[in-house]
């Protein structure tokens, strides 16, 4: 990150006072995970005993979470979706995204408008048609539905993905024109190479879209454990252990820590991504 | 948009297919879903019987609908309360992590936490929190002697609802800010320090009018994040046959569709939604234009 240097004029006080704004605020950020790790390491009996440190560390509440519900198995559906609706997303926006911002068409400029309209349809629009249609093709109670609609592309992928794009000099397609590259070869071997951090960036976003979605899982999957996702699985939880706070909280930082620990490893790549769907 | 390459012969065909699962998309996805949605909120359709014509009864019915009304109020205020707070709060933020300050890229890790976490999880370990005996917070609050409060009670449920989602839309926000900070020419600041400007003056007629274009991009993205709230909602307030003590506009069209599959009530909800939506990012790029003007 940039920083700004200090002008000889400005005092120091005002950067103690920023930091200790910024202190608080980190608190109020950290705090309820901070929270969250201490309860589950408590047993049963000391959970609602004061203080961060559990007079008793256990690590029970992990073992008998992956006991009761299955958790591999919803931590496995909702990995394999996530996976694949990244892969959808990140193969149907960049080759979308690719004939938006090089190649030449009538109705380019109207087209790509219409799409970015529909960055404003809230996904209840689409939802119930598309409970209709998936449940005419017998596919209610399936794991397609929630993998399915990533296969077609999206407004904010092709948005994003076309940005970047037009940062990637138009004079290297053109040389590789003139050599005698076809279109494919050109998004394949020039533009798809060249947009490495942008994809890095684009499949952070799908995939936490997809791990992280409830909405369409408790349509489609609302009660299956062998079949939904994690979030469906934690929503039944807390119903069915309701008052357990030791174990709803192992559940909860079971779910929460593949994407911290990728978080803490590829911080550039999330930061850049939120970034990047800010250029305007 | 006249720059590019012009697609020869055969390759309109790869053109198209390269086009092909976006189009699919727009079609399938967004615009006829409108139409599909549009059209079925004229009917009455459990899904199992023949769809029957309602005419305009739904829309209608909504009006004496009691449950309707409740979630249209709860969605208005909830986004009110959203809105500015989420703004304020990520920029205040940019700001100060905008100084010269030691850990500033910690502290931005930090703050991008909530960001990133399952609101499903998340909103589990707040019910924990928020929890009427024994919870965290009215533990806090018992240690200095004050009473408990019922935090997800029937006065409270709103603002605390709006909490956790302030909570954990502040790090998107500060990202966008930041990159637009840092996208102020330093020399600009420093002329109007020159000329006398104090702080709050270099702040409101310097900095944030640079930042006009991420602060509009922020607010109609909140916006919408706002009204399509659900994940936190759902988890902090539901109670038993798929009701919520705080039902939003989603909540309902969520209970109305998929719970008791009363699909021409839902659609006409889903309807007034997206009208809503676009109303006020219509509001939003009139305030922009008259912004723009003057500069």
């Amino acid at each position: 990150m940039i920083r700004i240097e200090p002008a000889p004029w400005e005092s120091r006080w005002p950067d103690r006072l920023a930091m200790l704004a910024l202190l608080i605020g980190a608190i109020a950020m950290v705090g309820p995970f901070v929270c969250m790790l201490s309860t589950s390491l408590k047993l049963p009996e000391d959970q609602y005993a004061r203080g961060l440190i559990p007079p008793v560390v256990t690590f029970k509440n992990y073992a008998k979470v992956f006991e009761i519900m299955s958790f591999q198995t919803l931590l496995w559906n909702s990995i394999k979706i996530a996976l694949i609706s990244t892969f959808g997303q990140l193969l149907t926006c960049s080759m979308a995204a690719f004939v938006f911002a090089i190649v030449k068409f009538p109705g380019r400029h109207a087209l790509f408008v219409l799409l970015l309209v529909t960055l404003m349809v809230p996904q209840q629009i689409t939802a119930i048609p598309q409970f209709i249609m998936f449940k005419w093709l017998g596919l209610y109670g399936t794991q397609a539905p929630l993998y399915l609609p990533s296969f077609l592309g999206g407004a904010f992928g092709v948005f994003l993905m076309r940005q970047y794009f037009l940062t990637i000099p138009i004079e290297l397609a053109e040389a590789a024109r003139i050599d005698g590259a076809s279109l494919m070869t050109i998004y394949w071997k020039i533009y798809l190479p060249l947009a490495k951090p942008a994809l890095a960036a684009f499949a952070i976003f799908a995939f936490l879209f997809s791990w992280n979605d409830l909405f369409t899982a408790l349509i489609y999957l609302p009660s299956d454990l062998e079949k939904t996702t994690l979030p469906v699985g934690l929503a039944l939880f807390q119903v069915q252990f309701a008052g357990k706070w030791t174990l709803m909280m192992a559940a909860v930082l079971v779910s929460v820590a593949p994407i911290m620990v990728a978080f803490f490893l590829a911080q550039k790549h999330f930061i850049e991504g939120v970034a990047l769907s800010g250029l305007k | 948009m006249n720059f590019g390459l012009r697609p020869l012969g055969g390759e309109k065909l790869w053109v198209l297919l390269l086009l092909g699962p976006t189009l699919l998309g727009l079609v399938l996805g967004a615009f006829g879903s409108i139409f599909a949605t549009l059209g079925l909120s004229f009917f009455r359709w459990d899904l199992l019987t023949t769809p029957e014509w309602a005419g305009l009864d739904n829309y209608l019915g909504l009006v004496g609908d009691r449950m309707f009304l409740r979630s249209l109020s709860n969605t208005i205020i909830f986004s009110l309360l959203y809105v500015p707070l989420t703004i304020v709060c990520a920029m205040a933020v940019a700001l100060l992590l905008n100084r010269r300050i030691y850990g500033a890229s910690l502290f931005r890790t930090l703050y991008f936490l909530p960001v990133i976490s399952s609101p499903t999880a998340v909103g589990l370990l707040w019910t924990w929190i928020f929890a009427q005996d024994h919870g965290l917070l009215n533990g806090l609050l018992g240690s200095v002697g004050l009473s408990p409060v019922r935090w997800l009670g029937p006065s409270m449920a709103l603002y605390s609802v709006v909490v956790v989602n302030v909570w954990g839309a502040i790090g998107e926000g500060m990202i966008i800010f930041l990159a637009g900070l840092q996208a102020i020419p330093r020399e600009q600041v420093e002329a109007a320090h020159l000329d006398g400007a104090n702080a709050v003056q270099r702040l409101f007629y310097v900095i944030l009018p640079a930042m006009a274009p991420s602060l509009f991009f922020q607010s109609v993205l909140s916006t919408i994040h706002a009204f399509q709230a659900f994940d936190y909602i759902y988890i902090l307030t539901r109670v038993g046959n798929g009701n919520s003590s705080v039902p939003t506009l989603v909540f309902s069209i969520y209970r109305n569709g998929f719970r008791f599959f009363r699909m021409g009530d839902a659609t006409a909800q889903a309807i007034v939604l997206t009208a809503i939506i676009f109303l006020f990012t219509l509001v939003y790029f009139r305030i922009q234009k008259r912004w723009e003007v003057p500069a």
